[in-house]
C-alpha cells in the first residue's frame, strides 16, 4: 500500500502536464475556429495570426482558450476525452447484458447473452484488440525467449558460437523492424504461412535479444570458485549446467524477460502498423491516423501501455514467487 | 624429531611428491609458484603448510586437487596421477570461503556431491544426517546459507567435503576469514573430527598458532621460488586441549616455525 502515494503522484503530475498542453498544442485550431465564427480576436486576419507567434497569440486572446479543449478532432486530446473513448470502446459496448445460464445445449460457456460478450466480441471493442495484439506477443515472446536461452546455452559452452553468434545478434538488432516486418509478412504469406505467426515472429525478433544478452551474463556469472568446487567432484559439463550455471543465472533471466516481454509488445505493434492489419492495437493506431483520429490513436496508445504494464507484473509475479522458493529473496 | 604421535600404517605414503615444478607464464614473464618441492604425506598425518602470500602453499594443495597441472616432477596420490584420484574420489576439498550454493538449502548443499557422484537417495539421506551430526551442525539442515553465521557455514562446507567418504581432505585457509573466537572453536572441532574419522588433513594457514596447534606435520614455505624449506613433525600428543598452546613444548615449535619463516623470507 506504500506504493500508491508515489504513484498517485506521478499519475497526477502527468495529468496536470497533459492537461496544461492542450492549450498550445490545440490554440491555433481554437483561434482559426474562432475567426471563421465572426468572434473579435487579435491580430483579425489568417495570414497574420500565421506569422504571430503561438505565446502572443495566447496573450493576446485569452477568451478563445477555453475551446481549446472543446475541439472534436484536436491536435491532442484532452485526458477526459481519451478516457470517454476508452469506456465507450470497452463497457460502452454493453447492450441488454443478461444471465443466461448454461443451458444443456447451448454453446455459450459464460452463460451472459451476446450482448454482455460485445466488450469483448465487438470490433470496435478496445479489449478485442488488445487481445488480437496479445496473443501474438506472447507466442512471440515464447519463441523468442526459447530462441534467446538456446543461443545464450551455445555462446557459453562453444567458442566458436561465442565469437561467431553475438555480432550478427547485436546486428539483428540495429536493422529498422519497421524496415523488414512487411518482407517477413510478405514472404511468409507466399508460403502459405499467415495469421498468428508472421505477426509473433516479429515480436521474437525484438525480444529475444535482451534474453540472449541477460542470460549469457547469467550464465557465466559463476565465479571461479564455484566452478572449481565442481571440478573437485569430477562433475560433466551438463551437470554443471544444470546445477550451477542455470540457477545462478535466473536472477539475470528474469531482468532480461521483463525487457523482453515489453519489447515483444512493440514488436507485436510495429508488426501491425505496414501490413495493414484490420485487428489489433496497431491496426487502431493506423487507421486513426488515417482518419485524424487523435482520441482513439490516444486510446490504443493507453490500452497498448495497460497492457505492457499487466505483461511486466506477470513476469515480476513469477520472478517472485521463483526466486522466494529458491531462497534468493531475503 | 621422531612421531610418537598418530598411529601410522607402514606403508607407502598417500600423498608424494617428488622434484614438484609449476611455473605459471604470465604477461610479465614466468612465475615460479613451486620449485623442486619433495614431500610425503601418511595416511593419518594432519599435515599443515605455511608460509606468507606467494609461497605455493596453495597452489601445492591445488596440484595435490588436479586444479592445477604441475609443469614437471611427480606426484601421486593414493598411488594415481592426481586427476584418476579425483575420479576415484581420493578426497574432499574446503575453500576459504563458505561457497555454499545461496539457492540451495544447508542439505541440498550437502547433496550437491552426492548428486554429481550418483548415489540413490536413501543412502543420501542418510548420509547428510550423519555429517550433519559429526559437523554439530543437526537440525540445520533445512535453513538456507545466509540464514546461518560465517563459522556455522564453514563447517556446513566441511561437512559438504566429508559427505562422500574421502579418506583426504584438502583444506584452504578454511578459517582465515573467521574472527579468533570462532576459530578457536573450530580448530577444536576440527581435531576431534580427526580424531573420529582419522582421515588425512591437507591444510593451509597462516597462522603459526593454527599450525601448530592442529598438526602432526609442519610444512614450512618460502617465496620466489615457492619451496619448502623446513617440514616438523610435531611431538605433541595427540589429544590436544586448547590451553596446550600455553606449553613449552608448543611455544618451542612455534619457535622452529617462526624462525623456518624468517629464514626463508628477506623482510625487506
Amino acid at each position: 500500500m506504500r506504493n500508491v502515494f508515489p504513484i498517485l503522484t506521478i499519475v497526477a503530475v502527468i495529468f496536470a502536464i497533459w492537461y496544461a498542453a492542450v492549450i498550445p498544442m490545440n490554440f491555433r485550431l481554437a483561434l482559426d475556429a474562432a475567426t471563421r465564427g465572426g468572434e473579435e480576436v487579435i491580430p483579425a486576419t489568417p495570414d497574420e495570426q500565421g506569422e504571430t507567434g503561438l505565446i502572443r497569440l495566447m496573450l493576446d486572446n485569452p477568451s478563445v482558450m477555453p475551446a481549446a479543449y472543446a475541439f472534436e478532432r484536436p491536435r491532442l486530446p484532452q485526458p477526459g476525452w481519451v478516457a470517454t473513448e476508452i469506456y465507450d470502446a470497452t463497457f460502452g459496448l454493453i447492450r441488454r447484458c443478461e444471465w443466461q445460464g448454461w443451458g444443456e445445449d447451448s454453446d455459450n460457456w459464460t452463460g451472459l447473452s451476446d450482448g454482455c460478450l460485445r466488450v469483448v466480441a465487438h470490433n470496435r471493442s478496445l479489449i478485442f484488440h488488445a487481445w488480437q495484439t496479445m496473443a501474438p506477443t506472447l507466442l512471440g515472446f515464447a519463441i523468442g525467449t526459447g530462441l534467446g536461452i538456446l543461443l545464450a546455452v551455445g555462446i557459453v559452452h562453444n567458442r566458436v558460437m561465442d565469437l561467431g553468434v553475438m555480432p550478427w545478434a547485436i546486428a539483428s538488432q540495429t536493422i529498422p523492424i519497421l524496415a523488414i516486418a512487411p518482407m517477413v509478412i510478405v514472404v511468409l504469406n507466399a508460403v502459405g504461412v499467415q495469421g498468428l505467426l508472421p505477426k509473433s515472429l516479429i515480436s521474437s525478433y525484438l525480444s529475444f535479444f535482451p534474453v540472449v544478452v541477460g542470460m549469457v551474463k547469467g550464465l557465466r556469472s559463476p565465479g571461479a570458485m564455484d566452478l572449481d568446487l565442481m571440478q573437485t567432484y569430477s562433475a560433466s559439463r551438463s551437470q554443471i549446467f544444470w546445477k550451477l550455471r542455470l540457477p545462478s543465472s535466473l536472477p539475470y533471466l528474469f531482468a532480461s524477460l521483463k525487457v523482453g516481454i515489453a519489447a515483444a509488445l512493440v514488436g507485436t505493434i510495429v508488426a501491425e502498423l505496414p501490413t495493414g492489419a484490420r485487428f489489433g492495437l496497431g491496426a487502431r493506431l493506423l487507421t486513426g491516423s488515417y482518419y485524424g483520429q487523435t482520441v482513439q490513436i490516444w486510446a490504443a496508445l493507453i490500452m497498448a501501455a495497460v497492457s505492457a504494464a499487466l505483461l511486466v507484473w506477470v513476469i515480476t509475479t513469477i520472478e517472485k514467487r521463483t526466486l522466494t522458493t529458491m531462497g534468493l529473496n531475503r | 624429531m621422531t612421531t610418537a604421535t598418530a598411529p601410522q600404517i607402514e606403508s607407502s605414503p598417500v600423498i608424494s611428491a617428488r622434484n614438484l615444478d609449476l611455473t605459471f607464464e604470465t604477461n610479465d614473464g614466468p612465475v615460479h609458484a613451486l620449485k623442486g618441492v619433495d614431500l610425503d604425506i601418511a595416511q593419518g598425518e594432519f599435515v599443515s603448510f605455511i608460509g606468507p602470500s606467494g609461497c605455493g602453499k596453495t597452489t601445492f594443495l591445488r596440484v595435490i586437487a588436479a586444479l592445477e597441472q604441475p609443469t614437471g616432477g611427480e606426484i601421486t596420490v593414493n598411488g594415481m596421477s592426481p586427476d584418476e584420484a579425483r575420479r576415484n574420489r581420493a578426497y574432499g576439498y574446503v575453500f576459504q570461503a563458505a561457497g555454499l550454493y545461496p539457492w540451495r538449502t544447508i542439505e541440498k548443499n550437502i547433496k550437491l556431491p552426492l548428486e554429481i557422484m550418483g548415489f540413490d537417495r536413501a543412502e543420501q539421506e542418510r548420509r547428510v544426517e550423519n555429517v550433519l551430526d559429526l559437523v554439530d551442525l543437526a537440525g540445520f539442515g533445512k535453513k538456507f546459507p545466509w540464514q546461518l553465521s560465517g563459522g556455522m557455514q564453514q563447517r556446513a562446507s566441511i561437512a559438504r567435503a566429508l559427505a562422500f567418504d574421502a579418506d583426504i581432505l584438502l583444506m584452504d585457509e578454511p578459517f582465515g576469514a573467521l574472527d579468533e573466537i570462532v576459530r578457536d572453536h573450530l580448530n577444536e572441532q576440527l581435531l576431534q573430527l580427526w580424531a573420529r574419522t582419522n582421515k588425512t588433513i591437507g591444510f593451509v594457514t597462516h597462522s603459526i598458532p593454527e599450525a601448530v596447534y592442529l598438526s602432526t606435520k609442519i610444512v614450512v614455505m618460502s617465496p620466489r621460488p615457492g619451496r619448502i624449506t623446513d617440514v616438523i613433525d610435531s611431538p605433541l600428543p595427540k589429544e590436544r586441549p586448547l590451553n596446550i598452546r600455553d606449553s613449552s613444548e608448543f611455544l618451542e615449535i612455534a619457535t622452529r616455525v617462526r624462525d623456518g619463516l624468517r629464514a626463508g623470507h628477506a623482510y625487506d
